[in-house]
């Protein structure tokens, strides 16, 4: 397939600016067109670089909190009921607003939560070395992460599932380090990342609308552990790895 | 007052002054609630605020003096920012390489460093980037496009020289 158009318009796809069919016929692309593929990586790499240094500034609490009063009404010194009552109308709808956009952000926080998981995952699948330590053995690759990663994790007993055990690698995740597995169940591969529990605040799967990427997503907590499994194989294929790792622990 | 922290970034990343973020943030209060009629329900609340910050630091002496004004808003107008040079479309970039990208960043036109910001951070449609800097959506994707590899370029020069 060649190269041109599609670069032209992977900015678009990324912004999730494209129609939900140039969306499916860009996605179809990406699987057999590995520059594209490449450069697509590359450019989620930017936007999360640029997401990442971008919120860098933080207010004074002094001039938050002389923010806040200017904006609350003053009832002593206005006498006209309807003027007051205007003023506290606007001051609502801005604060009522601003909630609004605290759960939408919520929400957007765990949509890019998983977008950086999944540009993660699309990574080592493209990467020729997918993983740091390369053994279908548990207890090989459960103790390469000692000391590498601030916590411990059960590994399940995979024997007599059609799952295997490929490897892992160190992850970073918003400045946390975790432990990202990766397992094979037929021609297809799976990454499970695990974090500290609340590292990445509230951002939930729950608030994410999983049909705006082509990978299927669970997620759970255990033990203060925060797991994403994250693949292209079927949704039932995941759950039987989730029960796994739930019976490891 | 969940949206202020995110206010007071973006008026940081425009002036580059925490007090004349600090000035431009209080405006913006000021003037959403003195204006608040002008809000139509059912509009994006979030792009009309910003609409309000960046055209008080339109008018303000650091967005005058940086030139923020100058008629970019018509489209096809955009050859009047910096030309970007040769630069390929994608650049692989290590963790190791955000230092160079906040440098890269502070160091494009406003133009640019807006249209990324609202884009990248704030996560906002085009559309909506549309109407907060009152330009058609054409304008936002090339304008896009072009600070995408005006940084590109600031990081591969940065890249390729030593690094701080």
């Amino acid at each position: 397939m060649s190269f041109d158009p599609w670069t032209g318009r992977l900015d678009a796809y990324l912004d999730g600016e494209l129609s939900v069919e140039d969306t499916r016929a860009m996605e179809e692309h990406l699987r057999g067109c590995s520059a594209c593929g490449a450069a697509m990586v590359a450019r989620t790499q930017e936007k999360r670089a640029i997401r990442a240094v971008s919120q860098r500034y933080a207010p004074d609490p002094a001039f938050r909190t002389r923010i806040r009063e200017s904006i609350a009404p003053r009832p002593a010194r206005w006498k006209n009921f309807w003027a007051q009552g205007l003023a506290v109308a606007a001051m609502l709808i801005i604060v009522i607003g601003a909630s609004l956009i605290v759960v939408n952000r919520e929400r957007a926080n765990g949509r890019q939560l998983i977008g950086e998981l999944a540009d993660q995952h699309v990574a080592t699948l493209a990467s020729s070395n997918p993983v740091d330590v390369v053994s279908t053995d548990r207890h090989t690759v459960k103790p390469w992460f000692a000391g590498k990663i601030p916590f411990s994790f059960n590994l399940p007993e995979l024997q007599g599932s059609s799952f295997v055990l490929v490897g892992g690698r160190i992850a970073y995740l918003r400045q946390s380090p975790g432990a990202e597995l990766v397992f094979q169940v037929r021609q297809h591969r799976i990454s499970v990342f695990i974090f500290q529990e609340r590292a990445f605040g509230r951002a939930r799967i729950a608030d994410f609308n999983q049909g705006s990427i082509a990978f299927n997503v669970r997620s759970w907590t255990a033990n203060g552990l925060d797991y994403f499994a994250i693949s292209d194989v079927s949704g039932g294929d995941l759950n039987e790895l989730v029960k796994l790792f739930e019976a490891a622990d | 007052m969940p949206l202020f922290d995110r206010l007071y970034n973006f008026a940081c990343w425009l002036t580059q002054d925490r007090n004349e973020a600090e000035d431009l943030v209080q405006e913006t209060y000021a003037k959403a609630l003195k204006g608040f009629s002008s809000f139509q329900q059912g509009t994006n609340f979030r792009a009309w605020m910003y609409r309000i910050l960046r055209n008080a630091f339109l008018n303000s002496r650091t967005g005058l003096k940086t030139g923020a004004t100058v008629p970019l808003d018509v489209e096809g107008n955009e050859d009047v920012l910096p030309p970007v040079g040769e630069t390929p479309e994608s650049v692989l970039l290590q963790r190791s390489d955000w230092e160079l990208v906040q440098q890269g960043l502070d160091q494009l036109p406003v133009p640019y460093r807006e249209v990324l910001l609202l884009c990248e951070v704030e996560e906002t449609s085009y559309r909506d980037i549309a109407g907060t800097l009152g330009v058609p959506i054409g304008t936002v994707m090339s304008r896009l496009s072009r600070a995408r590899q005006a940084l590109r370029t600031v990081v591969l020069k940065m890249q390729a020289g030593p690094k701080v």
